[in-house]
């Protein structure tokens, strides 16, 4: 039995209603728990006066630089000795997830033990960084519990200014859009970057995601600093099954409104079967006795939205690879970036594949280490230098892909003209 | 005198096999197709011809070890042992036999766990940390997700929306919560209150002028103390100074408003990528449940729900009817401060003869 609890009438108004309320979970914590006594205490005191009451401070493990997030309390009595002081240090271990998340529950329960002895029991499954965060211990139990965390198999996510925790969707595991080996390629890139993860030493944040087609539901191109995007380069595959299936349920117009008509790229028509093109470039499909959709592959963006709609009826081809964003980034410190595409197509069929990937990613990482200015991320960074020096920098060649449209300025200073078309066409008179 | 033992960690990033529910083992990268049976629930078909089921439920996101034991002997009982959890928090249990199904479902919801979140639903928000935990913030996501999520209750258990909807709160400007059809953002509107006593010990001052996205932090001497000043005139009220010096205090119990941002699509799906767009702003901070900002995100959603054709998002849905009518089908006012003057802002003014009437 723990002490009596403090009144919380703020946040007793979030038990009620009908999704699952995290005050309840801290409630029931908080029977056996002194620690979340107080930190129900502390966080009704932030309810009531509309404030955050943590500062941050040094806390850490044997042997690595970062991964816990330390955090000690700032609501003090008039002598400066905390007043919720069962709960005044609440710092959060970041471990790191298996790809897409996937778990057995003899390893959910034993975090669950030993989150339950060492820290507060509270576990969010998953922070916005892809970690799972274990919120809430003391300064003295953070080693004992990351001991135990880390005997399971388990290693620490990133914190401050290093290589972050990346993030791979469900993917080949379980989705047919999958264009790669999510999974392989996340656990080949953070493997080779763990020491950069655990003693921070970068100018700033970096982060990779991995998803395994262009509806990249890893946010990657908004959010990573190197986006692995799935994609395929021959002809979309067809099922005349699936597709006459669709057809039988959704009938004429929902394949025009839904489909024919929302393709970016105008790639698609309906034809009557008889006249459907034969090209090499061409996938096509009968939906009923006598119409088809044909499809211009040399068009299409691979943009998933024709796939989502009639899912196995049309799917990805066989040539599959990714697409490598580089620059997403949230507002600070020049507003929010896209990535944009530096290599177009990257083949990930074979497990060497996934070599030229990570060998990738650490020129990179060189480059930004050496390049960057203190707390800069890729797309600033690149935004500040230009993608071509950027490029140079990395050993990659330009690529129409690359760019919206050409530039829109004079502001450019061109007397190295012949020389660059010189080298493009002996790059071409070589391949 | 001898050291105390320390334990070197084991440094090594671990390969999700043993997690994966057998049939998606061994069918990896096998698989040929899905659909939705009803909401809530994936089916997928391999090569093979094996087939999964896969019951999505909503957590708390930030669960104690009771929560976490249930979800567990759920999974024993119905789904070989394996879960996994989603971007936004949802838990899915994989089955290989239909007739799971329908007991699964009645269990998670038994235990107060909504089954739904796939296709064209309001999906769990992704969130920030809050109050709970973070040194910054500036509201409590968590509270502000508990509410919202109650409210849109049976738009998670149903697919009800034109396409998929994906929302995210975060507690400062630094947008943690990140890109989302709707996004719940603090916005602060008046400049750092400087506690000049504590710059000198506790903040590195070059850093912290160098963070400035206008340049508006300079050093200077205040009562005889090295400090920071603030070019209030400048002063944008971002926030991004105080991480690095907390004596700059940005969070303030009635000058930091919540905001809300639409359009955001991380999918390539159709269109680009979009970043989200700011629609209203000056909601007041109001918990412990925020009913303002619900009423908001309400209202918007409501709009979309009518008014969209089917498989447009939020951003496609807006560009589809302009930005005159999304403000006039979901009342809400466009006011000068949506008029962008950042960087780049010229390429978000209409340089067209483009007008609907």
């Amino acid at each position: 039995m723990a002490k009596k609890p403090h009144a919380t009438p703020m946040l007793d108004q979030l038990e009620s209603g009908p999704w699952p309320s995290f005050v309840t979970g801290l409630k029931r914590l908080a029977q056996d728990k002194d620690y979340v006594v107080d930190l129900l205490g502390h966080l009704e005191h932030s309810y009531e006066t509309k404030k955050g009451y943590w500062k941050g401070g040094t806390v850490g493990v044997f042997g690595y630089g970062g991964g816990v997030i330390p955090r000690f309390t700032e609501i003090k009595d008039e002598n400066g000795a905390p007043k919720f002081s069962d709960a005044a240090e609440f710092h959060t271990i970041r471990i790191m997830p298996p790809p897409g998340m996937h778990y057995d529950t003899d390893t959910l329960r034993k975090f669950c033990d030993i989150w339950e002895k060492h820290g507060s029991g509270l576990i969010a499954l998953h922070g916005q960084s892809g970690d799972i965060m274990f919120q809430g211990c003391t300064t003295e139990n953070v080693q004992k519990a990351w001991d135990e965390i880390n005997e399971m198999g388990f290693d620490m996510g990133g914190a401050g200014p290093a290589v972050r925790t990346a993030m791979s969707c469900v993917g080949a595991a379980r989705c047919e859009q999958s264009c790669y080996d999510e999974a392989m390629a996340h656990q080949k890139v953070i493997n080779q970057f763990l020491d950069d993860i655990h003693r921070p030493a970068l100018p700033y944040k970096f982060k990779f995601k991995f998803s395994g087609c262009g509806n990249d539901c890893m946010n990657s191109i908004q959010r990573a600093d190197m986006a692995v995007i799935g994609t395929w380069r021959d002809n979309m595959k067809t099922d005349a099954a699936l597709a006459k299936q669709w057809f039988a349920k959704h009938g004429m117009n929902e394949l025009i409104n839904d489909v024919v008509s929302m393709c970016p790229t105008r790639a698609i028509q309906i034809k009557d079967s008889k006249d459907v093109r034969s090209d090499a470039h061409i996938s096509s499909v009968a939906v009923n006795d006598s119409q088809s959709l044909e499809i211009d592959n040399k068009d299409c963006v691979r943009c998933m939205h024709c796939i989502n709609v009639m899912t196995g009826a049309l799917a990805p081809g066989n040539d599959k690879g990714a697409t490598i964003l580089v620059g997403g980034h949230s507002h600070l410190k020049i507003g929010a970036t896209m990535g944009t595409v530096i290599v177009p197509f990257v083949d990930l069929k074979k497990e060497e594949d996934y070599e030229q990937l990570v060998e990738l990613a650490q020129n990179i990482i060189d480059f930004f280490a050496e390049n960057a200015l203190e707390h800069e991320r890729t797309g600033e960074m690149i935004e500040r230098i230009g993608l071509v020096n950027f490029l140079e920098g990395i050993g990659v060649d330009i690529d129409a892909n690359m760019v919206n449209n050409p530039r829109m300025n004079p502001y450019v200073r061109t007397d190295g003209w012949d020389e660059e078309v010189a080298k493009i066409n002996a790059k071409k008179a070589a391949a | 005198m001898a050291q105390p033992q320390m334990r070197r960690p084991v440094e090594h990033f671990l390969d999700n096999k043993k997690f994966l529910h057998p049939t998606l083992a061994a069918n990896y990268g096998n698989w040929k197709y899905h659909d939705r049976p009803r909401p809530g629930v994936l089916h997928h078909v391999s090569n093979s011809g094996d087939q999964v089921w896969s019951v999505r439920a909503g957590t708390q996101r930030q669960m104690d070890v009771f929560t976490i034991r249930k979800l567990c002997d759920i999974a024993d009982q119905f789904a070989e042992g394996r879960v996994r959890f989603t971007i936004r928090s949802n838990i899915e249990y994989i089955v290989s036999d239909e007739a799971k199904v329908a007991p699964l479902i009645a269990e998670l919801e038994k235990n107060g766990f909504p089954v739904g979140g796939t296709g064209n639903s309001v999906s769990m928000v992704a969130h920030t940390q809050g109050w709970l935990h973070c040194d910054i913030p500036g509201t409590d996501a968590s509270g502000v997700v508990k509410s919202m999520m109650d409210a849109l209750y049976d738009e998670f258990k149903n697919e009800e929306m034109p396409n998929r909807v994906r929302l995210s709160t975060s507690c400062c400007e630094i947008n943690c919560g990140g890109q989302a059809d709707i996004a719940i953002v603090i916005q602060h509107t008046k400049p750092p209150k400087i506690n000049h006593d504590l710059v000198a010990n506790v903040c590195e001052r070059p850093a912290v002028v160098a963070r400035c996205p206008v340049a508006a932090i300079r050093p200077a001497l205040v009562n005889g103390k090295p400090s920071l000043e603030v070019d209030e005139k400048k002063c944008i009220c971002c926030g991004a100074c105080y991480p690095p010096c907390p004596p700059m205090q940005i969070n303030d119990p009635e000058f930091s408003k919540l905001a809300i941002w639409v359009g955001g699509k991380n999918s390539n799906a159709r269109s680009k990528p979009t970043f989200h767009k700011m629609v209203a702003s000056g909601l007041p901070n109001n918990a412990p449940r925020w009913p303002e900002v619900n009423e908001v995100v309400k209202r918007i959603l409501m709009a979309y729900k009518t008014d969209a054709r089917p498989w447009e998002r939020m951003a496609d849905w807006i560009d589809r009817i302009g930005w005159p009518r999304f403000f006039e089908k979901t009342g809400l006012p466009f006011t000068k401060y949506m008029i962008d003057d950042w960087r780049g802002s010229r390429y978000n003014l209409n340089a067209s003869a483009h007008i609907r009437f």
